[in-house]
């Protein structure tokens, strides 16, 4: 004992410097600490800024197709270039196509120009392409309706073209339009001269909302609103079959089902599933639904069972996640009172876990709702939503878009006006996918239960 | 609409069943519900389900067998002769079914009589002329023997209808009255309706062995159809991908697997240094509030569409890429021509790929014991060298399958590409051209108006079976990694 502490000291020379001064090596160590954590820094930071610069981008770009330019003017609507008998025949009236109505149109203007006392040199048939194609349509639709206004002055409210709704907007400059065949500079000095007068003015746009697509010529008159309704129908068939078997196959799996290979099966495939990329699910649905089955191209009722198929595995994960967080004290209460083991899982689990279902079907949904791939492959796209459909089962049946489906053919077209359309369509596709996602996270705070 | 009066009808007789079945069962025990075996609903619900379910089954069967029967009938009356040179017998029975169609809206219309589209002898130039004036489309003459296999197809097709609607409806009371006799107080009536009800569970289970069976087996007989048209040589090994819908086309999956190949590793590139160390961060360093707000932030990035992403890569920064490298860009480099291309779809498929990699990582660097970090912080290592050193090291196994399942991610992934990579395929290293992809390819072979009896619709079945056996060895092989590493730490 007594060698050990007698035994000399270590040769090692005694560090110079003090402890509280750091070393080359500490200071290394110390800047390599701060330099890693300064990457796990800008990663989140790139990230979130990405976030920012795609929101920021969405709402600059889309938020302008929920404002329209629009013409307020008084046609009067002159009995002898409408209904030459004056029988009042609707017959007789819709054999005068849109073509009969410019010059309506073009009278109007000038007379709108001299009223307003605006000095131009234009043409009333130029003055009048400032004005939307849409225009003499909407015109004519209006005196087929009310037939007995023939004759007298209306005030309408026009939609300008594009071209004139970009100027406005400042999309459109003058310099851009210098190649441009279909609207000339003093067409713009007239639109200025316009809008100071006050009569030519910006407005908020609920056709772009509710309204339907328009033919690639009229970008002005396109709307999302009967591709929502495709949407919708969509969404009621994923609901009505993905819920409940999805909630049966759930139970089966996580309450039934008996250790052996069909089960492992079954397992393996829904895992599967879920990792599928999603254009083979329109694959399946081409070759199945349509090819096979000769279902409706295009229709809503094809483009949800193709959705429900790749949405079950989303449903079946989270509804068993659901029922395995019910605690087995409360099978055990059920079967201990008498309870068959089905009636314990029906009456009791199932009720429990339903907010946990819920939500989980909800995030399902808006998964399928922003889904595109597979409904290019079934004909939901390239096709001009332009009538709702007329009735529930031609709600199911008849071709229609869907939103995703729509933004993807106005982002393919070659006028850039339908790109606004296309950022607009994007900012009512993800008010929808946030309000059901903050459904989802409510109901879970909501009504979750900790055991 | 005939179908979903039969479906009410069904309903309607199961709602009666119930009412029965239930009141019989209690007049058997005297009206005194403590003599049952079981309750009285249960009573109820047998004759419902025995009413409609095997009705249901035998629709559901019915109406998946009979186009498949109806076809091979018809085809095999079509003599070989009638099939002209450069078609098969899938595209004359579409003429026939088209036939039958026109005979159908004709008939629906009252431009021609049922006995007019059913005259075997009929003078077909009238009956032509008759189709077109009623607004048929029908897109060639008629012959002989199409109209002859037209007017079989519909016989066929509506006598197995009306069969078919009054055998499920027999079945359907067949079944009620079965069981409406055999109700009585002492039939174990619970036992026997919760074995149906599991049974119908195993059934809702079973769908998602039918979708998988369903994606392989379409896709395999058309892929099968495919080969015969083209060499499968030439399409596993050959370098040149040149569609021709006027035949003679290259068709091969090697260029496509290269611009696929291409992008997704540029994405990678992007997504897994940010994505891992966005993870380190979460996990290692920051605050619970930091965490509280930064975690869902960026899992927001998961949630938007893919449609949205090709948006943003097509009209944001694709031309924001070009005013760079472009002609006349800021660099005065000129590389890029196009918005579309390589780097504008795998940098956006990247930022798509960030919560991905990014949740995963997440939660497979939590799961490393705290007793690693614990000891190495005792040894002295800083912080950083404990994350590099030790918990780096013990997660690379899961972290390795986090990356393997967004690979298969980024292979699969379609809207982005469709939108932002472009329409040529070739073998380039350089990230500033246009390129194709699988995903793309599918697509473009598939919309518009496709003929499934050409090569150049059919190679698209065959692409999507080697995207489908591509991403799903990824996934099982990712699956499988990040399994193993979990149990080692359980």
């Amino acid at each position: 004992m007594t060698d050990l502490t007698q035994a000399p000291a270590p040769a090692a020379k005694p560090k110079s410097g003090s402890l509280f001064e750091k070393d080359m090596r500490t200071k290394r160590r110390n800047a390599a600490e701060s330099r890693f954590k300064m990457y796990g820094i800008a990663a989140i930071g790139i990230g979130l800024v990405m976030l920012t610069v795609l929101v920021t981008n969405i709402v600059t770009a889309g938020l302008g197709a929920f404002q329209q330019t629009y013409l307020e003017l008084d046609v009067t609507l002159l009995e002898s270039k409408l209904d030459k008998k004056g029988e009042r025949n609707l017959d007789d009236i819709k054999k005068v196509s849109t073509f009969g109505y410019a010059p309506l149109v073009s009278a109007a203007l000038e007379s709108e120009v001299e009223r307003l006392d605006i000095q131009t040199d234009l043409k009333p048939k130029k003055m009048a392409g400032i004005l939307s194609k849409d225009a003499l349509s909407k015109l004519r639709d209006y005196v087929i309706s009310n037939p007995d206004e023939i004759g007298e002055t209306v005030s309408f409210r026009f939609l300008l073209n594009s071209r004139v709704d970009g100027y406005v907007k400042g999309r459109v400059t003058r310099e851009s339009i210098a190649n441009d065949k279909s609207i000339t500079a003093e067409q713009l000095d007239f639109v200025d001269q316009l809008m100071a007068a006050g009569v030519l003015y910006k407005a908020f746009n609920p056709d772009f909302i509710f309204g339907s697509d328009a033919s690639d010529q009229r970008p002005e008159a396109a709307g999302i609103g009967v591709s929502m309704l495709g949407s919708l129908f969509m969404m009621l068939v994923v609901l009505a079959l993905a819920l409940p078997i999805g909630v049966a196959a759930s139970i089966y799996l996580e309450e039934f089902a008996p250790q052996n290979r069909l089960t492992d099966i079954i397992e393996v495939n829904i895992s599967n599933l879920a990792a599928v990329p999603s254009i083979v699910f329109g694959i399946l649905g081409l070759a199945v639904f349509i090819n096979y089955m000769h279902l409706p191209t295009s229709a809503p009722l094809v483009g949800g069972l193709v959705l429900t198929l790749m949405t079950l595995p989303t449903i079946i994960i989270s509804t068993r996640a659901s029922l395995k967080a019910v605690p087995p004290s409360i099978r055990d209460a059920a079967l201990g009172v008498g309870a068959s083991k089905m009636q314990a899982v029906f009456h009791h689990v199932l009720p429990l876990a339903a907010p946990g279902i819920l939500t989980g079907t909800i995030i399902g949904l808006a998964q399928a709702l922003g889904e595109t791939a597979p409904l290019l492959l079934i004909g939901m796209v390239g096709f001009i939503a332009s009538n709702p459909p007329d009735g529930i089962v031609a709600g199911f049946l008849s071709p229609n878009s869907a939103m995703p489906a729509q933004i993807y053919e106005w982002s393919k077209r070659a006028d850039p006006a339908f790109y606004e359309r296309a950022w607009g369509g994007i900012i009512i596709l993800l008010v929808f996918l946030v309000t059901m996602n903050t459904i989802a996270v409510i109901l879970r705070r909501r009504f979750e239960r900790r055991w | 609409m005939a179908l979903s009066w039969l479906l009410l009808i069904l309903l309607a007789l199961a709602v009666i069943g119930y009412f029965i079945g239930r009141s019989r069962a209690l007049a058997s025990a005297g009206g005194d519900a403590r003599d049952l075996h079981s309750l009285p609903s249960y009573y109820g619900y047998n004759v419902a389900l025995s009413a409609l379910v095997p009705a249901l089954g035998l629709l559901i069967v019915w109406l998946l067998a009979q186009p498949m029967i109806v076809n091979s009938t018809v085809s095999g009356m079509i003599p070989d002769g009638v099939i002209a040179e450069g078609t098969d017998r899938g595209l004359v029975l579409s003429e026939v079914r088209r036939v039958a169609d026109g005979l159908d809206g004709a008939v629906a219309l009252g431009a021609i009589t049922e006995a007019q589209a059913n005259n075997a002898e009929a003078d077909i130039e009238a009956l032509t002329q008759q189709l077109k004036d009623a607004g048929q489309v029908l897109t060639q003459d008629i012959t002989k023997p199409i109209l002859v296999a037209a007017q079989m197809y519909r016989s066929m097709t509506a006598t197995g209808t009306v069969v078919m609607r009054i055998l499920v409806l027999l079945v359907a009371l067949i079944g009620a009255a079965v069981s409406y006799v055999r109700t009585n107080k002492d039939f174990r009536a619970r036992n026997f309706v919760e074995q149906g009800v599991l049974a119908l569970l195993l059934l809702a289970a079973s769908i998602a062995i039918l979708t998988t069976v369903g994606i392989v087996l379409s896709m395999f007989f058309e892929t099968l159809n495919f080969f015969q048209l083209h060499d499968w040589k030439d399409f596993f090994f050959g370098s040149t991908w040149a569609p021709n819908f006027r035949g003679g086309s290259e068709l091969s999956i090697l260029p496509l697997l290269w611009g696929t190949l291409y992008i997704s590793v540029i994405a990678l590139l992007v997504a897994v240094p940010i994505g891992l160390f966005a993870a380190i961060y979460l996990s290692e360093y920051a605050s619970g509030a930091v965490r509280s707000i930064a975690k869902p932030l960026l899992e927001i990035l998961a949630g938007i569409p893919t449609i949205v992403y090709g948006l943003f890569a097509l009209l944001t920064v694709g031309p924001a890429l070009v005013s760079l490298f472009g002609d006349g860009g800021v660099l005065g480099v000129g590389w890029m021509a196009s918005s579309n291309a390589v780097l504008t779809a795998g940098l956006v498929m990247g930022i798509m790929l960030i919560p991905f990699v990014s949740s995963l990582s997440d939660d497979i660097i939590n799961a490393v014991p705290q007793s690693m970090r614990d000891g190495s912080l005792g040894l002295g290592a800083t912080h950083s060298e404990t994350v590099r050193q030790v918990v780096l090291p013990a997660a690379l196994p899961g972290i390795v399958g986090a990356v393997l399942l967004a690979a298969s991610r980024a292979i699969g992934e379609t809207m982005i590409v469709v939108m932002a990579a472009g329409a040529i395929a070739k073998f380039s290293g350089n990230p500033f051209e246009a390129m194709t992809t699988i995903t793309t390819r599918i697509v473009s072979q598939l919309t518009g108006d496709t003929d499934f009896a050409s090569a150049e619709t059919l190679v698209a079945f065959a692409l999507g079976l080697t995207l489908f056996v591509i991403t799903l060895g990824l996934n099982i092989f990712a699956l499988y990694i990040v399994r193993k590493y979990r149990e080692q730490y359980e």
